[in-house]
């Protein structure tokens, strides 16, 4: 396949930067969408140019770092696949595909397509945890967790922070994400004692990195590479708003 | 600090102000579009209910309490639900500064894409609608406590009432079509369980509200009500 990329490149943060178009051939259906950019970086290094910077890790969809923007889908848009799982015969031989770094006010771009996602980092750090005497393991069954809380907890728990959700929503919400993380803890009864603080400081750290707000479009959960679900939102809002009627900072 | 974080501050809780009060507008429209119907009972009819509306309460209370509670409320309403709109669009626009080149869409909906500006419509539009029909400025020929009389000369002499009421009226169709929803969502009302019945109580208020306040100024162009 013969294949045209419009990528965003960009020197560094402080640079501007503008569209660029290269041709690549010899493009294998059976290749990853990243495969494809490194085919891409071997023309560019052969020709003494710089390679386009991207972010990758694992390429089996679990790390979070591969996600870009493509065709103003993010990870390309297909159901739940990252951008490492997204394979070139999704495309036909021929196209032209623009390739976009996640655009938010808190996810700068650092060079071409990498973004700084130390926001969600911070949003964690402020509640993302359970403090608890670590030890050796404790038996598994001493707490009893119902059925549907433990399967909730693991849906949201699946969240790999890939930033996906912020990057597709109109209004750079990450309120997916930040849903996500308070879902995971919060259904589990390690997460309780801390439930409240959890909410308020996590929303906080949210709020002040600048995201914008959520206007419950849903376009975050049909980009989550991770199919995490909208009523994750609604939880999240419950239980930052019982935890504001209720008052206090600590589950009582 | 995590306790100082009140309603106000965070975008959780001005959307939940947002929520209540337009929950509270969305009773207000509901009970409008009823008392509207009420035009086909005729002239009588109609004239007393909207007496009814001014009088209700008296004498047990001094005059006009109850119709001013109500105005009150839908005022406070109203200010809190736009302040919060424009205080949310200031920070989702700055949310992200620089746009994508190319954007498609998987999930969203015109009605949730366009709620900020259907809503904008809905608020001038209200404004006008109280120089129509309730201080009477905006509608030459206007008499105090004839409403039938107001409404059926409003629609069949002005020839631009009816397109200005029913692109008012889709707008406040297409607003709650997301609106309703969107406001249980928020409240944190909305679970997997509870997902398809507000979905369908979004839908069904959109549409139900459109056809029901557009059937008077349709009516009345056809000549059915004189
Ligand atoms: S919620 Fe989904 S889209 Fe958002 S960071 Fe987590 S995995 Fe990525
Ligand atoms: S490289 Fe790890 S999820 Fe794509």
């Amino acid at each position: 396949m013969k294949i045209t990329v419009n990528v965003w490149r960009q020197k560094g943060a402080q640079a501007s930067g503008r569209l660029v178009k290269y041709q690549v051939d010899h493009v294998s259906p059976d290749m990853s969408f990243l495969e494809m950019l490194d085919i891409l970086n071997q023309q560019l290094i052969a020709k003494n140019e710089e390679p386009v910077a991207f972010d990758h890790d694992c390429r089996e969809g679990i790390c979070g770092s591969c996600g870009v923007m493509i065709n103003g889908l993010a990870h390309g848009g297909r159901l739940a696949t990252t951008t490492c799982q997204l394979h070139m015969r999704s495309f036909k031989d021929g196209d032209v595909i623009t390739v976009e770094p996640w655009r938010a006010k808190a996810f700068p771009v650092l060079k071409d397509l990498i973004v700084d996602r130390g926001a969600f980092d911070r949003i964690i750090q402020s509640g993302g945890y359970i403090s608890a005497a670590t030890g050796s393991a404790p038996e598994a069954n001493s707490t009893p967790i119902p059925k549907e809380n433990a399967d909730l907890a693991f849906d949201a728990a699946q969240c790999i922070g890939c930033g996906a959700c912020v990057a597709a929503c109109p209004n750079a919400s990450a309120m997916l994400f930040t849903a996500a993380k308070v879902s995971h803890l919060g259904l589990l009864p390690q997460g309780q004692p801390e439930r409240k603080s959890r909410v308020f400081n996590m929303v906080a750290t949210m709020d002040a990195a600048g995201f914008g707000g959520c206007t419950n479009i849903g376009e975050c959960s049909a980009a989550c590479p991770k199919e995490i679900g909208l009523h994750f939102i609604g939880r999240l809002n419950r239980d930052l708003l019982s935890a504001t009627l209720s008052g206090g900072t600590t589950a009582d | 600090m995590a306790a100082a974080l009140t309603l106000n501050q965070s975008t959780i809780g001005k959307k939940a102000i947002m929520a209540v009060t337009g929950i509270v507008l969305y009773g207000f429209v509901i009970v409008h579009m009823i008392g509207n119907l009420k035009i086909f009972e005729g002239p009588k009819g109609f004239n007393e209910y909207s007496h009814f509306l001014r009088v209700v309460g008296e004498p047990a209370l001094p005059a006009g309490t109850i119709l001013w509670v109500i105005r009150i409320v839908l005022l406070v309403s109203v200010v809190l639900h736009v302040r919060a709109a424009i205080q949310l669009t200031l920070l989702d626009n700055a949310g992200r500064p620089i746009a994508y080149k190319k954007v498609q869409r998987k999930q969203a909906s015109f009605a949730s894409l366009t709620l900020r500006w259907g809503g904008m419509a809905i608020f001038f539009f209200v404004i006008f609608h109280l120089l129509h029909f309730t201080v009477g400025s905006a509608l030459p020929g206007y008499i105090e406590g004839e409403p039938y009389h107001n409404v059926v000369s409003a629609f069949s002499n002005q020839i631009w009432a009816a397109p200005v009421y029913l692109l008012a009226v889709a707008a406040l169709g297409t607003h709650l079509y997301h609106g309703v929803w969107s406001a249980m969502q928020t409240l944190g009302l909305n679970t997997r369980r509870t997902e398809k019945l507000f979905r369908g109580l979004a839908v069904a208020s959109g549409i139900g509200l459109f056809a029901g306040f557009a059937t008077v100024p349709i009516v009345v162009l056809l000549g059915i009500l004189q």
